[in-house]
């Protein structure tokens, strides 16, 4: 029997936290994903599921308590926007070496500094290139309807337990606010089939006690818990590539875009389809790892490609890096809390590529 | 008839062993460091209690980062100050197992401040031992905001100026002024009996995790007499002349009701 509800996004990710059988949800109040937050304390998922929920004194306080909590082999999942996610960031880096899996969800707002509340897809580079200190990767997904913020909860715990990494569900505040019919997933259980032989839970008489740490003093351990890390990345890049593909089969131009981005491309390549140009999008599911295999493949196909971002150009980078200089890559984008409209996207195409 | 090894090594002989729930890793600190007694008398109180397999310690950063190296538990790492917000995490999950954060001065009552004083006013269901001892030792003898006023360290070289950096922070009696704390005592370890009463005081503050009425904190007002550049026989003479008359030491908080100011 499918559970059909009409849901904002940011109440997508707290009922599907508690349908995927997760054990905490630690968080701070920021628009615009507050109602995260809100959904989850009038919820009582703790009658629910057993679930603890616990509003903390900051992003700082928050993102440790997820530390604490997935350091006992937990489901945790947190939500923020992207001045707390700057917050979060020493939090990462140390959940990222000590190898915790979690759930992060990031309802991107415009920036810099305090920015402004309005959607923007300007945290791209903080969330695929690390963003904290050391060398380390989040798994990264790009949800682009309410539909996948609940999805992608459930996904994400699978990937973060997998792997033993977080995972951070890179939305923003467009698919946070904006209310979908969602199909919800069955109640999952809390309990987890992944390995759980590292957890700090307490040293039992049979066995070796466990320390969750990223610290190790010696630069030739850490040299090899760094070569550990990487081996684990490569294993995600081989693995893990997602993405989506709209009228690409006979395109002569090709946008890319993710998330609110791609929502608004797709309407883009109807409107330029009509018009007789030859358009199709590639929609980055993953940005990390990412597509690029599938984006060098489409270089040999079109004449051009234009990455369509709510920033100033920064998946851009990646774009280029997969095509290899084969094919002109050029940059579309509104920021600060602009949102591009399909028309002004189709006038993009025509000015860079098409009028040329 | 010659006395042999054989014969020493007797159970009615025995007036010392280690604890063994200390590993036999050599402790990193510099002698006559308060750490790794207060390290021993922890230790104790879980071997006594019998709850080693039920306890989670959460390790700060300064000196005591390593403190997992030496205690035979369960520990998880947490960066510099954010311990109590990393025991919360793991009290939340696991409401039945004994949670304790191991916190210098500057972890606790610099950077730490708002972790500390918001997992106290939440009144989480955990311990928190607390090593004061007025410096940053790891990095090398900097100014802490426990340092007494007009006391020389790496970056105060003329003295403590309160004028210009504050007085020392008294969080013992700060945070027993929360509702959320239930018990909340100074202590030392310098002297066998001032160990003799830590170690009670750690015990209680253990024990307390099964009521389920809130937070214990123990402050232990140690030395640091590689940064305070003494001996460690200077050191522990001049924290009796000057912390103790500061961080003057007993219980502040007993079972929920602050104790009268002696």
């Amino acid at each position: 029997m499918k559970e059909l509800r009409l849901l904002k996004g940011n109440e997508a990710v707290a009922e599907a936290a508690i349908r995927a059988g997760a054990d905490a949800y630690f968080g701070y109040p920021i628009t615009p994903q507050s109602e995260v937050l809100e959904y989850l304390m009038a919820e009582k998922p703790h009658e629910r599921t057993g679930m603890v929920v616990l509003q903390a004194e900051s992003e700082l306080g928050a993102i440790n308590m997820v530390y604490g909590a997935a350091s006992a082999g937990r489901k945790v999942i947190t939500s923020s926007s992207s001045p707390g996610i700057s917050l979060y960031q020493e939090g990462l880096s140390y959940i990222a070496g000590a190898q915790l899996p979690c759930v992060v969800v990031n309802v991107v707002r415009g920036g810099p500094g305090l920015g402004t509340i309005q959607p923007s897809q300007a945290d791209y580079f903080q969330a695929t290139k690390g963003g904290g200190h050391g060398d380390y990767k989040l798994i990264v997904l790009a949800p682009a309807s309410v539909q996948e913020m609940s999805d992608f909860v459930k996904l994400g715990f699978e990937l973060a337990f997998t792997y033993r990494n977080p995972v951070m569900l890179l939305s923003d505040g467009l698919i946070g606010q904006m209310m979908e019919k969602v199909e919800l997933f069955e109640q999952q259980e809390r309990a987890t089939e992944f390995d759980q032989s590292w957890v700090a839970t307490g040293k039992n008489p049979d066995r070796e006690r466990n320390i969750v740490t990223s610290l190790d003093l010696d630069p030739a351990g850490m040299e090899e818990h760094n070569n550990e890390l990487q081996r684990k990345y490569e294993k995600i890049k081989q693995k893990e590539v997602r993405f989506e593909r709209f009228m690409c089969d006979d395109a002569e131009y090709l946008l890319v875009a993710y998330g609110s981005s791609a929502r608004i491309c797709q309407k883009a390549v109807q409107i330029a389809r009509g018009k007789g140009y030859k358009i199709g999008l590639l929609r980055p599911i993953t940005l990390f790892p990412y597509p690029s295999e599938e984006i060098e493949k489409m270089a040999d196909q079109v004449m051009g490609i234009l990455s369509v971002e709510m920033n100033a150009g920064q998946m851009i980078e990646d774009v280029k890096l997969a095509v290899k200089g084969k094919v002109q890559v050029e940059h579309f984008g509104r920021y600060g809390g602009m949102i591009p409209s399909p028309v002004e996207v189709v006038e993009a195409i025509e000015s860079t590529f098409i009028s040329k | 008839m010659t006395m042999e090894i054989k014969d020493i090594i007797k159970d009615e002989n025995l007036v010392y062993k280690k604890t063994s729930l200390m590993t036999d890793r050599t402790l990193s600190y510099c002698p006559g460091c308060g750490h790794g007694t207060t390290h021993r008398i922890i230790m104790e109180v879980i071997e006594e209690l019998g709850i080693q397999e039920y306890v989670v310690g959460v390790a700060p950063v300064g000196c005591s980062v390593l403190a997992y190296d030496f205690m035979d538990v369960d520990w998880l790492q947490a960066p510099h100050g954010r311990a109590p917000a990393v025991a919360t995490g793991l009290k939340r999950v696991m409401p039945d197992k004994y949670i304790f954060t191991y916190q210098g001065d500057g972890d606790l009552a610099a950077i730490g401040t708002s972790e500390t004083i918001h997992a106290c006013n939440r009144g989480e269901h955990i311990t928190i031992i607390f090593i004061n001892n007025g410096i940053y030792g790891m990095t090398g003898g900097q100014m802490a905001p426990t340092t007494l006023p007009g006391m020389v360290s790496s970056t105060s070289p003329y003295g403590r100026d309160v004028e210009t950096m504050g007085s020392p922070i008294k969080m013992t009696e700060l945070v027993a002024h929360l509702p959320g704390t239930y018990y909340v005592t100074r202590q030392s370890v310098h002297k066998p009996g001032n160990v003799r009463r830590a170690k009670k005081a750690i015990q209680r503050a253990f024990e307390n995790q099964k009521l389920r009425k809130g937070l214990s904190f123990v402050e232990i007002v140690s030395n640091c007499n590689s940064g305070w550049k003494m001996t460690p026989v200077q050191a522990n003479k001049w924290m009796e002349e000057n912390m103790f008359p500061y961080y003057p030491l007993g219980d502040v908080k007993m079972d929920g009701e602050l104790l009268p100011v002696k």
